[in-house]
């Protein structure tokens, strides 16, 4: 099929654009056109929640988005968190909680954490629990997340 | 690439729209949240010759209060309904279900719509949408039409709605003032496709009950109305005994099937346990008229 799209969006603040044929996933887009491959791909069908990425503000699964649904989107990837050199304070609290091992769940754990904190300023740890069973980790057990995402609450109402 | 290829279309009208099902005579599937369709295409177990978006149709999303009902255009993401203050007044319910789907990353793409159209039996949606007596309107190249929640679901992941036509908008009755309400679910995990759910809504004077809504979800080809739980509240009142007895009923009413992840049995036992559960907090939450 020659039938090509053009995608305009903005991400992490900076204008981008792409073609690509419409069935391309947005994740595929974000790591293949866009160079941009800290958002992951597990298991491509919205269960693992690793590809979770904000569009327009809300976590959302980019596995389940075409690009060309992105088009004319704001969108903040795990690439974004990052301030002139200095982590998240959702990314020093993951460190500093051994909120990750292997690292595959970590973009969308951190994504989908923002969102929560944002939806939920003072989550109880039924609410964090909830929320994070939206992101699979298969290394961890969770404890560590969940005391990250505790810590790093407060933090997030003051910023 | 995971979904086979298609050719893409993203009408910003209901009518482009319309015209483009039938161009396609059947071969064209609408996109919606994509929340369960986009599985589908990446495992390529749908391949459809076209897609069409409804996502640029402006039109399509929004809630509004008119003569007693509340009305979601069928594009309303879950999520905007898990948050709106009107549904949470008018239709606490609904508000309940949704936490229920999914999860909040999933919310903030799928759709009421969407939803009730791909009528997956073990869905949320459609149970409140059978509990509490809603209808969809549906456009179609014949005109538009108006589906009684009863008369909409067919079987699993199939409606009564033809091929050619789209769902454009959900019709709720507000609650009556006062009444009790709860959506109590079984999955393994949250957010997991419920086992069996359950929605009810109860309206208590004095110690009578004027009016008991029960419906369910995964109990079943489509979502079960439990009259015959109904009935036994309304005659014999909202009492600990009664609620049992309501239980019982909803178990012997519902013909699950057994899958992978539970028996039937094992869906009829739960049918009663999450009836009672539902029926003692909807009990709770009452305010006597």
């Amino acid at each position: 099929m020659a039938e090509r799209v053009t995608v305009r969006l903005t991400v992490n603040g900076a204008a981008r654009e792409g073609t690509c044929p419409p069935r391309k996933l947005l994740v595929d887009f974000l790591r293949e056109d866009l160079a941009l491959t800290g958002t992951h791909v597990g298991c491509e069908h919205g269960i693992c929640g690793a590809c979770t990425v904000l569009v327009n503000g809300e976590a959302a699964r980019s596995c389940l988005m075409l690009a060309v649904q992105a088009d004319g989107a704001s969108l903040q990837t795990i690439e974004g968190l990052m301030t002139d050199g200095v982590p998240h304070p959702l990314q020093t609290a993951f460190r500093d909680h051994h909120g990750l091992q292997c690292g595959f769940c970590t973009p969308g754990m951190l994504m989908t954490a923002l969102d929560l904190l944002r939806v939920k300023p003072e989550p109880t740890e039924a609410d964090i629990r909830e929320g994070l069973s939206a992101v699979l980790c298969r290394c961890t057990g969770y404890h560590g997340i969940i005391e990250a995402v505790r810590a790093a609450a407060p933090l997030l109402r003051v910023g | 690439m995971k979904p086979a290829p298609f050719e893409y279309h993203a009408p910003s009208t209901v009518e482009e729209a319309l015209a483009l099902l039938t161009r396609y005579d059947g071969d064209a599937k609408l996109l919606a949240g994509g929340q369960s369709l986009v599985p589908l295409l990446n495992f390529r177990l749908s391949r459809p010759a076209a897609l069409v978006d409804l996502n640029r149709i402006p039109a399509l999303a929004g809630i509004r209060e008119a003569d007693g009902h509340l009305a979601f255009g069928a594009m309303t993401r879950q999520r905007a309904i898990e948050f709106s203050p009107v549904v949470a007044r008018r239709l606490p319910l609904l508000t309940e279900a949704t936490r229920w789907v999914g999860h909040l990353p999933i919310r903030s793409r799928g759709t009421i719509g969407g939803s009730l159209a791909h009528a997956d039996p073990s869905a949320e949606y459609p149970a409140v949408l059978t509990a509490l007596e809603g209808e969809v309107t549906v456009r179609g190249p014949r005109g538009e039409r108006v589906v009684r929640a009863a008369d909409l679901f067919e079987t699993y992941l199939t409606t009564t709605l033809a091929a050619d036509e789209i769902l454009v908008e959900v019709r709720l009755p507000v609650m009556p003032e006062g009444a009790g309400y709860a959506f109590e679910e079984f999955s393994r995990r949250h957010g997991d496709f419920a086992i069996i759910g359950i929605a009810a809504m109860v309206v208590r004077q004095g110690e009578r009950c004027t009016m008991a809504r029960l419906a369910t979800a995964g109990a079943g080809p489509v979502p079960v109305r439990l009259r015959a739980a109904e009935e036994v509240l309304e005659r014999d009142g909202l009492g600990a005994a009664a609620i049992a007895a309501a239980g019982r009923r909803a178990a012997e009413s519902v013909q699950p099937d057994s899958d992978l992840h539970a028996s039937a049995d094992y869906r009829r036992h739960l049918t009663g346990v999450l009836t009672e559960r539902a029926l003692t907090r909807a009990v709770a939450r009452t305010k006597a008229r």
